[in-house]
């Protein structure tokens, strides 16, 4: 064990004061979800979970969890579809232009949601796609193909090119290329890329925000209309669903980490062997 | 010449059927991003009176639309200031490998999944005026009334904090993690301390990265938009832009002038973003001895 210096004690006394509060932050919307009465005293007065059945009734949740399961799988699929054979290009060849196509997928990651959300939202309303789950997914969609094309293209440089070369030798199409060499060998990449555009679009709230209509919300959105309108709802009910939400992120976002090892999404150095 | 022959001379530069794989990625980004963007433009430059510059001025006259730029980059820039700077001394003692180390990632990584809403609810529960870091800290008698800590800038502040430090933190960690161990060992046998070792080695191989990091983490920061609301004080103290933008072009229908302000917040996004991209190139800018 090395020894610790003294800014190496500040620093992680600094993240443990951080993390206490977190804990507690986090820990006082559960306990709220789960109390009766919380006025000016430490804890609840008493312990209930009646709650948690008042939001999935009075508030349609079961609906709002099916829109934002579709909305979040449509993305990752057309995203995916989309996406992988763009980086593929984007990783593998060079051709004139290249630069300026990079950026044209770079810039939606860089932009923040709201200055493009609104003149997208315009011209959704425009052609009548907002205010529908179509409007939503489209909205969604634009973040997302980017974020696909950057995640995947490491893993397919990854690849050796023999392999694919050895293919075409053998008299293999692109397309048959794509389905038998590439898409096996991309698997764990793809996988990766798909938790990780599942997490955004769940976490979303700009775009979704600016084109659902009623019917078309996600639980981001339901959740802050909830809890904006006040006094509508009991405060404890949104903690309620907040707490729900946050679970069900959580579950996806360790499954994501299985996968990707998140210090190699930038730079990929294998860890010494030591 | 015939149609093979100019299919081989484009083939020689690099242009073929493959990259029509490209097209349908391309048509997204155009139609979903490029045409919004430009219908956008065009729209802010058609106000319903005041001429071409109409919006524009409009935004720039009334000092309480001017003034969200300020108390945007007011949050913004020292939120992402301080995502950066926390992460940095956190990454660099999490190199290498020790027990736990995926456990404290995934600990630290965490609040990317809270979520707005749970991040306004648990401040204004943990924060607030009888919550129960008031109350520590009244029992301990630090303070005697409850300090105000949400409904104001601080609010807003914190959930900026809680949500920006993640992935500020993911992204230095994989940059750190890129960076040779080995020319830092180098140094260490030449003599160099601790602190030199960093601050010569270290830190001028990361100031990329870290640049990286301050735009994405300041991009986030900069449109904040439901904290602000939730936390803050949406009609005063914590008046951003995009709540802004969203009045404008949802609540009053102004679309010209809500257009207006989403192409000024993306200026003065990008133009911080530019200079700090322009600061960065005053570093060494190369390999960084990774491996892979």
């Amino acid at each position: 064990m090395r020894r610790l210096t003294v800014g190496a004690w500040l620093v992680w006394g600094a993240v443990a004061f951080f993390l206490i509060n977190l804990a507690a932050l986090i820990g006082a919307v559960v306990v709220n979800s789960v109390g009766r009465r919380w006025f000016d005293t430490w804890l609840p007065q008493g312990w209930t979970t009646h709650w948690y059945a008042s939001a999935w009734k009075e508030f349609g949740l079961l609906q709002v969890l099916v829109v934002t399961l579709e909305v979040a799988l449509l993305v990752v699929a057309i995203s995916v579809l989309v996406g992988v054979p763009a980086s593929y290009v984007l990783a593998r060849r060079s051709f004139p232009g290249r630069r300026l196509v990079y950026l044209l997928f770079l810039l939606p990651i860089l932009m923040p949601p709201i200055t493009y959300g609104i003149p997208l939202a315009t011209v959704l309303y425009k052609y009548g796609f907002a205010g529908h789950l179509a409007g939503v997914v489209l909205a969604n969609l634009v973040p997302s193909i980017p974020f696909v094309i950057l995640t995947m293209t490491p893993f397919i440089e990854q690849i050796d090119q023999s392999v694919e070369r050895a293919a075409r030798m053998c008299g293999a199409r692109t397309w048959q290329i794509f389905a038998r060499i590439l898409a096996p060998l991309l698997v764990p990449g793809i996988l990766a890329a798909s938790i990780l555009v599942l997490v955004r679009t769940v976490g979303m709230f700009e775009l979704t925000f600016l084109t659902a209509g009623p019917d078309s919300q996600t639980l981001v959105v339901a959740l802050y209309y909830s809890m904006s309108a006040a006094g509508i709802r009991a405060q404890q009910s949104v903690d309620a669903m907040a707490v729900l939400y946050t679970s069900s992120m959580l579950v996806l976002l360790v499954a994501a980490l299985r996968f990707v090892n998140p210090t190699q999404l930038v730079a990929r150095v294998k860890d010494e062997p030591d | 010449m015939s149609d093979t022959a100019l299919r081989h001379r484009l083939a020689e530069r690099g242009v073929d059927r493959q990259l029509l794989l490209l097209v349908p990625g391309l048509a997204c980004v155009l139609a979903l991003f490029v045409y919004p963007f430009a219908y956008g433009i065009g729209l802010s430059f058609q106000p319903a009176s005041g001429g071409v510059l109409g919006a524009y001025r409009a935004f720039f006259t009334d000092a309480y639309q001017r003034d969200t730029i300020a108390t945007t980059l007011g949050l913004a820039l020292p939120a992402a200031i301080l995502n950066v700077a926390a992460s940095v001394p956190i990454a660099y003692l999490m190199r290498g490998r020790f027990r736990g180390k995926r456990f404290l990632t995934t600990i630290l990584v965490v609040p990317i999944t809270l979520g707005t809403v749970l991040t306004a609810e648990g401040l204004l529960n943990y924060l607030g005026p009888t919550g129960w870091f008031n109350r520590a800290l009244m029992s301990i008698g630090v303070i005697d009334e409850p300090v105000r800590l949400t409904n104001n800038y601080w609010g807003v502040f914190f959930s900026l904090v809680i949500t920006g430090f993640p992935f500020a933190f993911l992204l230095i960690l994989s940059y750190l993690s890129g960076i040779d161990p080995t020319l830092e060992r180098a140094a260490a046998t030449l003599g160099a301390g601790r602190w030199q070792r960093f601050s010569r080695i270290t830190l001028p191989l990361l100031a990329p990265g870290l640049a990286t990091t301050f735009c994405l983490t300041f991009v986030l920061a900069f449109s904040v938009f439901p904290s602000a609301v939730l936390v803050g004080d949406p009609a005063g103290s914590t008046r951003v832009v995009s709540i802004a933008a969203y009045h404008a072009a949802y609540e009053a229908y102004d679309y010209p002038l809500g257009s207006a302000i989403a192409v000024i917040m993306g200026v003065v996004e990008l133009v911080v973003v530019a200079v700090v991209l322009g600061l960065r190139s005053l570093f060494y800018t190369g390999s960084t001895g990774g491996k892979g």
